[in-house]
Formats: C-alpha cells, structure tokens, sequence
C-alpha cells in the first residue's frame, strides 16, 4: 500500500508538472492575443469592415438620387466592363471604363518606372554618404511630406501651366517661341505622382543599399567589371528587394490616385480614382462606384500577390 | 625571366587621407620592388599602412605622391577593372546573389572570355581548390574555409599577373588557417603567380613568405627573407614585433675597425662586430633571441647570472624567466627532450651562456 501510495503520488506530480506546462501555454497564449488585439480591432473597424460594407453595396441596386436600394443586384458589376447601348439595347464593352483602367495602368507605371529613374541614384547616393550626414539627406527626402497634397499639386502646377515658370523661362531664353501645354497632359498627371510618390521609392531603395557591402562592389571592379557592369550585375541584383518594394509602393498609390489627375489632368484625363468618385458624386451610381473600387483593389491584390511570389523565391534562394 | 621587370615596384608613394587637422599619413614615401613569382609579405600591426599599400596596388586607392609600377609599365591612374591584378578579400566579399561556380567565372565572363573557356576554367579552379562537389551551392551554404578557397579560385581564375590577399586567413580558426597556409603555399608553387599578402600574423609571414617587408606607422623598416628578419633584426621594433626578444644594453669599451669588444650588465666582456657609429664608450641595444640562449651552472663560466623567477611549461618547449642581478628578466626557451631534462627550480641561481652570432646589435 505504501508503495503504491508513492507511486501515484509521483504519477500525481507528473500529471501537475505537464498542467503546469499547459496552463503556461495558455497563459502565453491569451497574453500573446491581447498584444495583439488593439491592431486586431484597428484593422478590423477601419479595414475589413468598410471593405465588407463597399463588397456589399456593389451587389445593391442605385438609387438615382444618391445611396442604394436594398435590393440585391448585379448590375454594378456587369457595367464595370459591359454596357447597354441606350438606343437598341446592344450589349457592348463599356469602353470608357476600360479606357480609364489602362491609362491608369500605364500612367502608374510610367510614374513607377521615372520613380526609380530618378529615386534610383538618389537613394544610392544616400547610401554612400558618411553616416554622419545621411540623416540630413533622409530628412531632406521627406520634407514633401509636411506639405498638403493638393498644395503640392498645384505648386507643380505653377510651375508646368502655359505661364508658368519652366515656359516662361524657355521663353525668356529663347528656346520656344510658344509655351508648351504641359498642364492637362499625361505628362503633366505623371510629373505630379512622381513628385507625390518619389520618396515612397527613395525609402525602401535607401533601405536595402544602406545593407549593400560596399565590398562587393570593389570585388566586381577587382574582377574586371567596368561601372556599367557592377551596377547590372552586383548591385541591382543585390538591392532587388528595394527596387520591388518600393515599385509597389509608387505603383499602388498611383493607381487609386485622385487629386493629381483632378488637378493636373483637367476634365480629360480620367483615372480610376477620378471614376470611382464621379460614381459617388455626379454619377449617382453608388454600386458601380463600390464594383470599381473593389475591382481597384484585385488589381492591387494581384500586384502584391506576384511581389511576394518573387521575393518569397529570391528569399528562399538566399537560403 | 630573369631580366624581366619587378612583377610590383612601388616608388615612393605616399598617401594621405583627409585633409587640415583630421589628415592620416597612411603611408610615409615607401619604396619597394616585389620580384616575379615571389610570395611578397607585409607584416605589421593595424594601422601601420600595409592594407593601404595593398589597395593602392588593387587600385581601390589613388596614391598621393609617387607611382606604382606592374611589370614596368605605370598603373597608378588606372582604375582596378583595367588592372591585372585580383584581391582575395578579407571578409572573402563573394557575391551572395550567385552559386559558387558563378563567382569563381565571374571575372573571366567580364573580361569577355568565351563561354567554353569560362566553363574549362571554373572547373579546373575547383579542382585546385579542391572544392568540385560544391560547385552549385549558393556561397552562403558553405562554411568559412570552403568559402575562403571560393574567394581563392575567384581571384585565381582570371591568371592575374600579381595576386593580393588582404589578411585572408584571419578568420579561420588555429587549424584550418594551419592547412591553408600550407595550401596557399602550394597555390603559389602551381600557379606560378606572384602573391603579395597581407597579416599581422608574424608567424604566418614567416612560414609562407619568400620575402617580407615588416611595417610601422606608414614606413617600411625592413625587407628580408625570413631567417634575416628574424635573425637579424634591424630595429627594436622589428626584433619585438617578430618572435619573442630580450634586449639587453651592453657598453662599447675596445675597438679596433670593424671589430670591437662589448660589455654585457654582468662586466663580462665580449667580442663583437661592431656598426661604424659605434664608439668607445657609447651603449648598444643587443637583441637576443630566447632559444639561443643556454642554461649552464651558475660556478661556471658564463655571460649572465641570475635567479630563475618562474618556469612555464609549453609541451614542445619549457620557458624560463630569469631575473639577471641588474633587476631585468630574461626568457630563455629550451626543448624538452627526453633524458634532457635538468631539473631546475623556481629560486635556482643559473648562468647564462650566448653564442656570439646571437647577439644582434640594433640600429638606433
């Protein structure tokens, strides 16, 4: 009996040993939750339920006189890229929509590619300053950014409009004899998204250069590799990661980019963002205007979704 | 080849960094010829310009003053791309976005080689450095000494008419930097190329080098094969930064020419090849290595007595520390060989005997 006795008393220590370990993990696990739960509730109220509310208001039906009908309704997404022709009822592609989705396309990538033509050296000569003074220039590069868009925006107006200060410049030198119409151009959208969006490139490429081993570089000049070629071959492979991040970061924003159009771009140049408002305002067509920000969002999401393929891969092969 | 040009010669260079109260003399006009297929060392303490002298050969580094000469002809405007010559790197700095093969091709593939020879190549650079299996790992799936030998084969490959290596095996640990010295050695004996390497290891410089330039503070003190610069010291910062040496002072007291006579703290005199400055009268620094000097009893004839203060142990080799009358301690290093074996202890009174050749008097 006194044997047993013992026996169950160490088998009775075993068992509180292994739910003492347990309650720990919960006790780790509830602690973990609750760090975690005032971004929880953030991205949940201000990220996942709007978006829930414009998914549900693109299956409703309009209501010409603003808001929707609570009626369900797949008219909105049927106008994203069809339309009924309004004298024979023919149905055909809805080629103003789609239209304004491929200027959007080409306008962001136009704006992605001049970001990281000009970020690209900007951000390498960060990079190669002393430590010292590369905080300045970081600082420098943000400036932008304690300035209010649509004041941006039209500073850059004044400086592109007909009787602004590059064509009166060119004037007063003698290169033209006319302004060039810059204002309400493509051009004109472009040079104001990069100028918006430039230090979303010049950031993360800063990111990845800072690590950059200037040791590499000097082994390619070592091995006979002119500028030209460690650049291709050293340094653009080795900042990738930089250069991916921050395309996306100019990319995205361009995309949905509103008040640069509006501004620069006049009546004429619509981009998505214009579109989707004008549903909201004069359009009257609140469904269609959440089909087309939804249909927006898949096509950042796809964007994103090849981004973190190829990083994944790049990552996986560094091991 | 033998009329051939210096593979390296360096003619009084100097180069400064900064400028106004924050300027750095790297290095101080330094003059030096490095022979055709020579394994060339620069052995120093940090800070004493020998990586300087390095990267200005490299090209990663513009000289100040004076020029820098590859087979006679002047490359000191040139930049490193248009110099034959490749660096293996302290830190290796292999490309980490490329497979071991692609490093090792990569400064052939530069130099516009065709693809077949590139391949033929990286191949044979594998095979000496012994490293076929790894040939497509990624640099950062192998480990130190492998990616040493990768930074090798890289720096190899493209026959470069003078191969630099920058401290290259200091990250090693005691064993595997044993087996490289002996393996880069054998690199050199093969590949015929002339080395010019970089430590602050002085007993590196002396198993590998065919010659070594010993340096301090911008300035080369010394070249000589091995054997002279440890034998023959030239200063007292040569004689104690290579090995272990006891400087003892002596007085001149007789002199005739060359020859002279020199007396030790003991009052022992002896005869000596004396420096053409040397007077009577005037002090002289011997520099005496420790294993040159011999233990003998006390009551016999000997240069130098004194007590011994303490007996190290060191498997190969015993030290003992033996303080002389004058106050200074001297370490004499004896081999422990079987049936050798006095048996001495802490508090003995010993003497000191020296050959003469192994009193070494420095320049001042």
């Amino acid at each position: 009996m006194a044997i047993s006795g013992t026996q169950s008393q160490r088998g009775g220590t075993h068992v509180s040993a292994a739910e003492a370990a347990a309650a720990f993990e919960r006790r780790e696990t509830r602690t973990r939750w609750l760090l975690s739960a005032p971004a929880l509730i953030t991205l949940a109220v201000a990220s996942i339920g709007p978006l829930l509310i414009v998914l549900v208001y693109s299956f409703l039906q309009k209501n010409p006189n603003g808001g929707v009908f609570w009626q369900f309704s797949t008219d909105a997404w049927f106008n994203v890229i069809l339309q009924r022709d309004i004298f024979d009822d023919t149905l055909q592609f809805a080629d103003a929509h789609l239209s304004i989705f491929w200027r959007s396309v080409k306008l962001s990538m136009g704006t992605t590619v001049l970001a990281l033509i000009f970020g690209f050296p900007t951000a390498y000569f960060i990079a190669t300053r002393p430590e010292r003074t590369r905080e300045l220039w970081l600082f420098l590069i943000t400036i932008p950014f304690w300035t209010n868009l649509l004041i941006r925006t039209f500073a850059i107006q004044e400086v592109i409009r007909n009787e602004g200060i590059v064509n009166s410049l060119l004037l007063w030198v003698g290169i033209i004899d006319a302004p060039i119409q810059m204002m309400f151009t493509d051009f004109a959208i472009m040079m104001g998204m990069l100028y918006v969006f430039l230090p979303l490139m010049v950031l993360p490429l800063y990111a990845s250069m800072e690590k950059l081993d200037f040791r590499l570089v000097e082994a390619g000049y070592d091995l006979y590799a002119t500028r030209l070629q460690v650049l291709r071959r050293v340094i653009i492979p080795l900042v990738k990661p930089g250069i991916i991040a921050g395309s996306i970061l100019v990319f995205i924003p361009s995309l949905g980019a509103y008040v640069t159009p509006r501004v620069l771009g006049g009546g004429k140049s619509l981009m998505l963002g214009n579109l989707i408002e004008l549903q909201f305002g004069q359009g009257r067509n609140w469904p269609l205007g959440a089909a087309l920000s939804m249909t927006l969002l898949c096509i950042v999401m796809v964007a994103l979704l090849v981004y973190v393929r190829k990083t994944s891969r790049q990552g996986g092969a560094h091991g | 080849m033998s009329t051939a040009a210096a593979a390296v010669e360096a003619k009084n260079v100097s180069k400064i960094f900064g400028a106004g109260v924050g300027e750095v003399r790297a290095l101080d006009n330094v003059s030096v010829t490095i022979r055709q297929n020579e394994f060339f060392t620069l052995l120093g303490p940090s800070g004493c310009g020998k990586t300087t002298l390095l990267r200005l050969i490299a090209g990663f580094e513009m000289p100040t003053e004076g020029s820098i000469l590859l087979e006679g002809e002047e490359v000191a405007h040139l930049p490193p791309f248009k110099r034959p010559v490749n660096t293996v790197f302290q830190n290796y700095a292999l490309f980490p976005h490329m497979s071991v093969a692609e490093n090792i091709g990569f400064g052939l593939e530069m130099l516009g080689k065709p693809k077949t020879e590139v391949q033929q190549t990286v191949d044979a650079m594998l095979r000496l450095v012994r490293m076929e299996e790894l040939k497509h790992r990624k640099t950062s799936q192998i480990s130190g000494g492998q990616q040493q030998r990768v930074a090798l084969a890289r720096a190899l490959a493209p026959r470069p008419k003078v191969l630099l290596l920058d401290e290259p095996l200091s990250a090693l640990d005691y064993k595997l930097r044993k087996d490289m010295q002996l393996e880069l050695k054998r690199m050199q004996h093969e590949t015929g190329i002339t080395f010019i390497f970089v430590t602050h290891d002085q007993e590196e410089a002396l198993t590998m080098s065919d010659r070594i330039a010993v340096m301090s503070q911008g300035n080369i003190l010394q070249i000589g094969s091995p054997d002279e610069i440890y034998e023959r010291p030239a200063d007292r910062f040569v004689a104690d930064f290579i090995g272990e040496t006891n400087f003892i002072e002596a007085e001149v007291i007789e002199r005739i020419g060359e020859d002279g006579r020199i007396r030790l703290p003991s009052g022992v005199a002896v005869s000596h090849k004396l420096a053409s400055n040397a007077g009577v009268g005037s002090r002289v620094t011997l520099a005496i290595r420790p294993e040159r000097i011999d233990l003998v009893r006390a009551d016999g004839e000997t240069h130098l007595k004194g007590k011994v203060d303490n007996i190290v142990y060191f498997g190969t080799d015993t030290t003992f520390h033996v303080g002389l009358d004058s106050g200074q301690s001297v370490t004499v290093r004896v081999q422990n060989r079987r049936g050798h074996q006095e048996i001495l202890q802490v508090g003995d009174v010993v003497g000191l005997t020296i050959a003469p050749e192994a009193m070494q008097i420095l320049r001042d």
